[in-house]
């Protein structure tokens, strides 16, 4: 594994304790299909949550957030609509989330979360 | 977090409009939105603001930044807003403290500079007006905003020392960044041009009298003549004949200038009647103002208060004298353009010039013109009617002869003449303050014939002339403005016979008009 991808995953499983102490419930990590990844599907309540997770070591190329475009967040919509009908799952609501996950590997790892982006 | 504003001015020709930019900061991903009709320009500012903030060492949130401008109908142009804006975002992120109602107006440089900005005169008055005497402008801009009584001018250099001095945390502020001020290579600017002085014209007793009388009335003037006379020469003496401007002529003066100036950053009050001299080419849009756009002040508005000499008269496009005579009329000039509509004044003296015909050589016997009638008349017409009606002053220069050009010096100098000038003006300011008017030339027909009417043996070389049908009514009342200007030029109560006589031969003029 490269990396950039180790990094990835140390933020993402950061990512999934943070929404699990807001009192959510983790019920997929790291789905495939042929459009994309969801990085972790959770359920807050009985709303859906697909969130996806951005690891940063620095600012230095910009924010976490500025890395998630109005194409990313269109593919985010998709993939939720994907999984719902992978799992044959209907929920009365869902939501897409964003975290941010900054790493420089020294101190305490930073984390931001944005609910219900675009 | 959450919603801050400030204010800043949007111009519309020199009418300033305050604005108020609010910013939100939402929760949810970055972005940067400016609503409220901006332009080209002012939607660039986003990327001005994110830059100079991150130099400066105030880095911009890293939400979703809504900046909206209000009224949202009004169009906004330029780059004038972008301080106003970045400070509202830096208030709605708690990076500094409230502005209140301070005003601020300037670029931003993507190192965090404050950067001039045209329109600074007349932006500060509106805001002064509009009850915003706190304003921060770029440092250049400073001296000019101080131009405005009763605003509380603050010039800054950098964004941190503003963001500084409006609490924001000093400890990564970017305080000791102190650009270099711009050197401006052409200097000239600065330093007063010199006018050219009456004593260098030679001879044309009667011309320079004409000039005299001209300045002192406001009149309009043409002159006529053939090439080489002179004609440019005198026109180009008279703004030195005219008194300074008083304070509220100079800031309007300062204002169109301060719009249309090249040296943005290089304006002073302008105490002196401004002298425009376009070349006959030029288009209607050019003369009376325009361009895409929201219209820009053109040169018979930059020649407001002053003068607006159009030599070889008849070479202009019809179209471009009548325009003129809108202006003349109501001393101010209305543009239409899509992007919204300006109001420029534009009250200025004219002065015309033109060759008797298209060769130039018809004047005195005319034995050298190789012209024929018809092409005479209508070289003539093109600026004939409702212009030349308005033109008191109509005076035939003819060359200078033999014996004036040797005798080179010893004519009077401008210094001698403006100071006659400037007493007949106070003069007309006594008799006519009461009526609203200041000089001869604006006082209408009816006051010339009611409350200023003459004896009727003084006017009875005119009367007769009415008569006979070789005066008209307007050229009846254009003789007597020029008669009371001669006697307030010569210490009279009131015009006599040898003024009426004298002003008939000021506008005897020109053959075929």
């Amino acid at each position: 594994m490269k990396e950039k991808d180790i990094l990835g995953r140390q933020g993402e499983t950061l990512a999934a304790g943070y929404l699990e102490t807001l009192g959510m419930r983790i019920i997929d990590r790291n789905w495939r299909c042929s459009s994309g990844e969801i990085d972790i599907v959770a359920l807050d309540g009985d709303t859906l949550v697909i969130a996806e997770v951005k690891t940063r070591r620095s600012l230095d190329y910009g924010h976490p957030f500025e890395a998630v475009g109005a194409v990313k967040l269109a593919r985010l919509h998709r993939l939720a609509s994907s999984w719902c009908h992978a799992h044959e799952l209907r929920t009365s609501s869902r939501r897409v989330d964003v975290v941010a996950v900054i790493d420089d590997g020294i101190g305490t790892p930073s984390l931001e979360h944005l609910k219900g982006v675009g | 977090m959450g919603v801050a504003r400030s204010y800043c001015v949007a111009l519309l020709g020199l009418n300033g409009y305050i604005v108020e930019a609010e910013a939100d900061i939402g929760q949810t991903l970055p972005n940067f939105l400016i609503l409220g009709l901006p332009d080209a320009a002012l939607n660039e500012a986003r990327e001005r603001i994110r830059s100079a903030a991150q130099n400066s060492g105030i880095p911009l949130s890293r939400r979703k930044i809504t900046a909206n401008l209000i009224p949202a109908s009004l169009p906004k142009r330029g780059s004038g807003f972008d301080l106003a804006i970045c400070m509202a975002v830096l208030g709605a992120a708690g990076d500094i403290r409230s502005t209140e109602g301070t005003v601020f107006i300037a670029e931003l440089g993507l190192d965090g500079r404050l950067r001039p900005v045209r329109g600074i005169l007349p932006a500060v008055m509106a805001a002064v007006r509009a009850g915003h005497p706190d304003v921060v402008v770029a440092r250049a801009n400073a001296a000019e905003a101080m131009l405005v009584p009763g605003a509380r001018v603050r010039g800054y250099k950098t964004l941190a020392r503003l963001a500084f001095d409006f609490g924001a945390d000093p400890q990564d502020l970017a305080l000791d960044y102190d650009p270099a001020e711009e050197e401006d290579p052409d200097d000239a600017g600065t330093l007063p041009v010199a006018v050219p002085d009456l004593c260098d014209v030679s001879g044309q007793g009667d011309a320079r009298r004409a000039l005299e009388v001209a300045a002192a009335g406001a009149h309009h003037v043409l002159l006529s003549g053939p090439p080489g006379a002179g004609k440019t020469m005198l026109a180009e003496r008279l703004p030195g004949l005219l008194p300074d401007l008083g304070d509220r002529e100079s800031m309007e003066v300062t204002a169109i200038h301060s719009l249309s100036a090249v040296h943005i950053e290089k304006i002073s009050l302008l105490r002196r009647p401004p002298f425009e001299n376009p070349h006959h080419s030029a288009t209607a849009a050019a003369i009376i103002g325009g361009g895409s756009g929201l219209p820009r002040p053109g040169a018979a508005s930059r020649a407001h208060r002053g003068v607006l000499f159009l030599d070889e008269a008849p070479e202009y496009e019809r179209r471009v004298l009548d325009a003129l005579r809108q202006p003349l009329e109501s001393g101010e000039l209305v543009i239409h353009r899509s992007a919204g509509t300006a109001a420029y004044p534009a009250r200025f003296q004219l002065v015309l010039a033109a060759n008797p015909c298209p060769c130039g050589k018809a004047s005195g016997k005319g034995v050298d013109c190789t012209c024929t009638a018809l092409m005479r008349r209508r070289y003539f017409g093109r600026m004939s009617g409702p212009l030349l009606d308005r033109v008191d002053i109509q005076l035939q220069v003819e060359r200078v002869s033999l014996a004036d050009f040797g005798q080179a010096g010893g004519e009077e100098d401008s210094a001698t003449v403006a100071r006659r000038v400037a007493a007949a003006r106070s003069r007309q300011r006594e008799r006519l303050g009461g009526f609203g008017l200041e000089t001869n030339s604006q006082v209408p027909g009816r006051l010339l014939r009611g409350v200023l009417k003459l004896p009727p043996a003084t006017t009875r070389i005119l009367d007769s002339s009415l008569e006979r049908g070789v005066l008209t009514a307007r050229g009846y009342d254009r003789v007597l403005r020029l008669a009371w200007t001669l006697a307030d030029l010569g210490h009279r109560e009131q015009p006599g016979l040898d003024d009426i006589g004298q002003a008939l031969s000021l506008r005897q003029a020109v053959a075929a008009a």
